[in-house]
């Protein structure tokens, strides 16, 4: 039998598994990485594209954390767009397609290349615990691997179950067993669990497709890379294409939904109502009489299409029956079925902000089986829990992200506090200080932070400072130069004509104003090179806003640093309704910002809350 | 930090009332309203007035400096007279001021607390805030929500999240298949919320306060004398009283003050089952309209079934006591006997409640609708730029929304997805 030894280890090489262990590999501490297969690494299992809306700043907050989804993003990309390029800057994702495998071997690469970090292929079959804390993982094959951390990430594995009109069978994901071992060794920990679904479309052969008669999308000229790291991409760029359905494909579908594995009653699990099956479109929306299709290459070395739009569950027949019906598609073969599958999750208001299970010592949970979707959400978490569980490690404080300072705070707040009702996804309308929290500005918010904690490499801190520099001499260039309405009259620029004197910083909130238009005012301003420019403008754009929103934000800060014991007794809160008191005794938030998150607190409760915390402090410490 | 004032003390129109100004701008502030201020700790005699020139008051000022108050911030406390109406004004007035809103619940405690300013017995006093609160908070909600008010309340509600939802679908979902311009239904929602908040506001001049002030059902069964006893209260003929069951079909408001408060009494149909469906109508508005009642008086006789269930701070009261034998404790409106014993337990009661919740959560509403307003203003100079402008356009409904908070409830994110995913085909 095997024995080997790490500080930490994660179980899953999916997009969680691989951030977790590249996060507390770059921590400096002696990483493992188990996973069925090797090829398991960068695999994605549903659509291959990374980023948009709300993920789009999840990467590239990953990467601002010197995280590797970013950096292999911009490497496999092979169509980069910017969403919402027409509008405010706070709300623009960038999104690439990916090849699938490129990103694979991308991933597998910087993954091997990780110093600290060792890939371990097996099965993980059960916990070795030691006086009532997790300290390692057993394997199928009988290795035994101890770790003072674990982390699981095993995505949609436990209890999988994959549907294809009424043929259902046991699977983690397309083509892989699922974990009922590892699923039934959780059970024995008897945590609070619920069974969601997700879906995904079948695959086409590209060779098959009527392109001539369709309209294709190229990507944007001037390519928006996820790494703050990165210059331009590396692929060959491709076009997608674009069709739609039609009232035959919707009739085809109506007529067969008692054969749709979702309708004909074989599923209990809640899916995603941002991402419905064809199924759920036709039958909720039943006066649209056309769906928009994207066709999107898997990769640039095979033929793989991926229709975005009609993921499903119907038998495989009727999948090839609607999908001919498409424009386009006529004599379209189908290379794999679409599918749903269904799974178990953790709910995470079991875990801490850390993302370690409160009632189990030694556990991390990240990605998918925490009730969330998508690779970037998995990722995020990832993160979190390998910086924590390699802090854990060192015997350093816990870090903790906060709301008011990254999408990845967003998320983790989110989920531990309230919990999840369906697959939880990242969208930009989550963040309420989301004009701040831009894609744009990622690493200003946390890179000084990855500095702190030493999980950053040099040349990227060399970058961020030379970055940093130059913004604020730019900023100081800016505050300092101020015109009058006179002089801005004669540069074009319309202001009130009040004879007060507006700063360069100032007059870059205005709508219509940039630095072009300044720079025949006062030729210093020609030092400021484009990208600076941009990124100022951008403050300036939002400065009124951000101002605003301080006191909300300085409130938030201050409760968050209002830590509450796990031993905090809530029965003792005389004035508390009862209710309340339960509410808060279930979730033990950690600290105040948390409890004011939760359902039904008022300004009043949480004063007393506070003022209980500070009694016992005071009282500790006398 | 911003600065924050309420009335600190107690409601009623007997003796002083405080108000309370707290945080960096709270001596501009008063300076604004007494002209100069006394030495810190030393209090002086100022006439208030507002920013025409208009007199409001004349009161003590008294000036704390920052690190020596309750809060531990810069404070001014104006102890004005106690009427309601000249403490409405001024907190108005202070309402005016460029960075200063009306304090939440608890908010001063909670500063003091931030600052270290408490001691412990402070701190067990916090609790009682609480269920003052929250029971302030039921009441209120509860008349808000029986009203007109809580109609207009609920389609706010529904406008906002309706307008939000669209903004968040052409941010969030641009990608996808959705019309894209939702411009015009964006400006029609947010100009009927508008419009129906000014109207609401228009309603909350401190006159109309003063006048609506309490309301204070009578019920009992038919000709047990509720409006015999009305009129007694009343000094007039305000409720037609006959001899025949069921005359006060409707609900009948008289206006009086009790105590120094100003009260509205209902006189209530009599509770009892009955096919006539005029009558019944009449019934079941009197319980509705008693429901939503600051305080209910019932008119019981020895003999009436109970009907009915009165909560624990109601008034129960034997009724006809010229009928009764001599000595007997109840009320005749007949005779005036026990009149002003039961005018001092409805007084009583009141000014309970007024020490307990305070008509500082109106003017709170009132400052919300403001603020609301003003972001709803922007919002719909946003909308009107463009596409381009749908980030600041959300942000200013997440404004508006977050100001309603106390009148509407909170609406969090998954309100508004909830309304993106009930009316849009969305998802790849
Ligand atoms: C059919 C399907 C459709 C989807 N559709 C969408 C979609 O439309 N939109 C969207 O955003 N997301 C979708 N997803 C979700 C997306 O793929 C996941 O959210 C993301 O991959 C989750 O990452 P993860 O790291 O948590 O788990 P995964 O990427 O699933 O990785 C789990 C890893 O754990 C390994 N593993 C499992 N058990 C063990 C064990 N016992 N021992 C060792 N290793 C183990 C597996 O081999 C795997 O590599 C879909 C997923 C599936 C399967």
């Amino acid at each position: 039998m095997k024995h080997l030894d790490f500080d930490v280890v994660v179980v899953g090489g999916g997009h969680a598994g691989t951030e977790a262990a590249h996060a507390a590999a770059r921590m400096g501490v002696r990483t493992a990485l188990v996973t069925l297969r090797k090829a398991d690494i960068g695999t994605m299992s549903c659509n291959p594209a990374i980023g948009g809306l709300g993920k789009g700043h999840l990467v590239r907050e990953i990467d601002a954390m010197d995280g590797v989804m970013g950096r292999v993003s911009d490497r496999a990309g092979i169509q980069f767009r910017l969403l919402n390029r027409r509008k405010g800057p706070a709300v623009q994702g960038p999104r690439a397609q990916q090849d699938r495998a490129l990103y694979r071997s991308a991933m597998l690469a910087a993954t091997e290349a990780q110093p600290l970090l060792s890939i371990v292929e097996g099965e993980t079959v059960d916990f070795i615990e030691k006086s009532g804390k997790v300290s390692g993982v057993l394997l199928a094959d009988g290795t035994e691997i101890s770790a003072r951390e674990v982390i699981l990430t095993t995505g949609t594995f436990l209890r999988g179950t994959i549907h294809i009109g009424d043929v259902s069978y046991a699977g983690g994901r397309m083509g892989d067993k699922p974990s009922i071992r590892l699923a039934e060794r959780m059970d024995n920990f008897e945590l609070p669990k619920g069974r969601l679904k997700t879906g995904t479309p079948p695959r086409l052969s590209g060779r098959t497709i009527n392109w001539d008669i369709l309209e294709s999308q190229p990507g944007d000229s001037e390519p928006t890379l996820f790494s703050f790291l990165s210059k331009e991409p590396e692929a060959r760029q491709i076009s997608c294409g674009i069709t739609h359905t039609n009232e035959k494909t919707h009739e085809i579908i109506a007529d067969n939904l008692d054969k749709s594995a979702m309708y004909g009653g074989h599923i209990d699990g809640v899916g995603p109502r941002y991402c419905p099956s064809i199924e759920d479109k036709v039958v909720r929306f039943a006066d649209k009489t056309s769906h928009l299709i994207f066709l999107e290459p898997e990769s640039l070395s095979n033929d793989t299409i991926y229709p975005n739009g009609i993921s499903t569950s119907l038998p495989e027949n009727v999948q090839k029956e609607y999908v001919q019906s498409i424009s386009g598609l006529e004599q379209a073969e189908i290379v794999q079925p679409g599918y749903a599958i269904e799974y178990d999750f953790i709910d995470p208001r079991a875990l801490t902000l850390e993302l370690r299970l409160k009632s189990i010592d030694g556990l991390f949970l990240a990605g998918q089986i925490n009730g969330t979707t998508g690779y970037e959400e998995a990722a995020a978490q990832g993160l979190v829990a390998g910086l924590n569980a390699a802090r854990a490690v060192l015997e350093q404080e816990p870090v903790l992200f906060s709301r008011a300072e990254s999408y990845i705070g967003v998320m983790i707040d989110d989920l531990v506090t309230r919990g999840v009702s369906e697959p939880y996804r990242m969208f930009t309308s989550r963040a309420e200080f989301r004009l701040s929290l831009r894609a744009d500005n990622a690493d200003q918010r946390l890179t000084p932070l990855a500095v702190s904690l030493g999980c950053v490499s040099e040349e990227r801190k060399k970058l961020f400072y030379n970055k940093a520099k130059a913004l604020e001499s730019a900023k100081n260039l800016l505050d300092s130069c101020a015109f009058t309405p006179a002089e801005l009259r004669a540069a074009n620029v319309n202001v009130n004509q009040d004879g007060s004197r507006r700063t360069a910083f100032q007059l870059l909130s205005y709508p219509d104003v940039s630095l072009d238009t300044l720079l025949p005012l006062d030729p210093t301003l020609k030092s400021i090179t484009p990208t600076i420019a941009k990124q100022l403008e951008r403050d300036a754009l939002y400065v009124n806003y951000i101002e605003r929103q301080q006191r909300e934000v300085d409130a938030m800060k201050r409760d968050e640093k209002q830590h509450i014991p796990v031993s905090f007794d809530y029965s003792a809160l005389d004035g508390l309704s009862n209710e309340l008191k339960l509410k808060l005794s279930r979730s033990q938030p950690q600290n105040l910002a948390q409890a004011a998150g939760i359902d039904g607190m008022t300004p009043a409760a949480i004063a007393l809350l506070l003022a209980k915390l500070r009694q016992a402090r005071r009282s500790k410490g006398a | 930090m911003s600065t924050i004032f309420a009335q600190a003390s107690a409601l009623g129109k007997a003796g002083v009332s405080v108000v309370r100004i707290s945080g960096p701008s709270a001596f501009d502030a008063a300076r604004k309203l007494a002209g100069s201020l006394p030495l810190a700790r030393q209090t002086a005699l100022r006439v208030l007035r507002d920013a025409k020139g208009e007199i409001l008051d004349e009161a003590l000022v008294l000036c704390f400096e920052e690190k020596a108050s309750f809060t531990g911030e810069q404070t001014v406390e104006l102890q004005t007279h106690g009427s309601i109406a000249v403490v409405r004004a001024v907190l108005a007035e202070l309402g005016k001021h460029e960075g200063l809103r009306v304090a939440e619940p608890g908010e001063f405690t909670r500063r003091a607390l931030a600052n270290g300013r408490l001691d412990l017995a402070q701190v067990e006093g916090l609790a009682d805030l609480i269920s003052s609160e929250t029971e302030a908070q039921r009441q209120q909600a509860l008349r808000l929500f029986s009203g007109g008010l809580g109609e207009l309340a609920t389609s706010w509600r529904e406008s906002l999240i309706r307008a939000s939802a669209l903004l968040t679908v052409t941010i969030d979902f641009a990608d996808e298949d959705v019309p894209v311009d939702v411009k015009p239904e964006v400006l029609d929602l947010v100009s009927g919320v508008q419009t129906g908040m000014k109207q609401q506001l228009l309603g909350f001049g401190a006159a109309e306060r003063v006048r609506m002030g309490f309301e204070v059902a009578i019920l009992g069964a038919p000709n047990v004398g509720k409006s015999t006893l009305l009129n007694a209260l009343a000094g007039r003929d305000a409720a037609i009283t006959s001899e025949i069951a069921g005359t006060t079909r409707d609900v009948i408001e008289v206006r009086m003050e009790l105590a120094g408060l100003p009260v509205t009494l209902l006189d209530t149909a009599g509770l009892r089952e009955t096919d006539d469906v005029v009558e019944k109508i009449g019934v079941s508005r009197a319980l509705e309209r008693a429901s939503a009642a600051d305080l209910r008086v019932y008119l019981v006789e020895a003999g009436d079934q109970d009907s009915f269930e009165p909560s624990a701070e109601d008034l129960i009261v034997a009724a006809k006591a010229d009928l009764l034998a001599e000595g007997s404790a109840g009320v005749s409106g007949l005779t005036g006997s026990g009149i002003s014993e039961l005018v001092a337990r409805i007084s009583e009661a009141l000014l309970n409640k007024t020490a307990r919740a305070g008509l500082a959560t109106r003017e709170r509403h009132k400052s919300a609708m403001e603020r609301c307003l003003s972001a709803l203003e922007s919002a719909v100079d946003m909308v009107g730029r463009g596409d381009e402008f749908s980030d600041l356009a959300a942000e200013e409904l997440r404004e508006a929304l977050a100001a309603l908070n106390s009148l509407i409830g909170r609406v969090d994110v998954e309100n508004v997805l909830d309304e993106v995913f009930s009316s849009f085909c969305l998802g790849k």
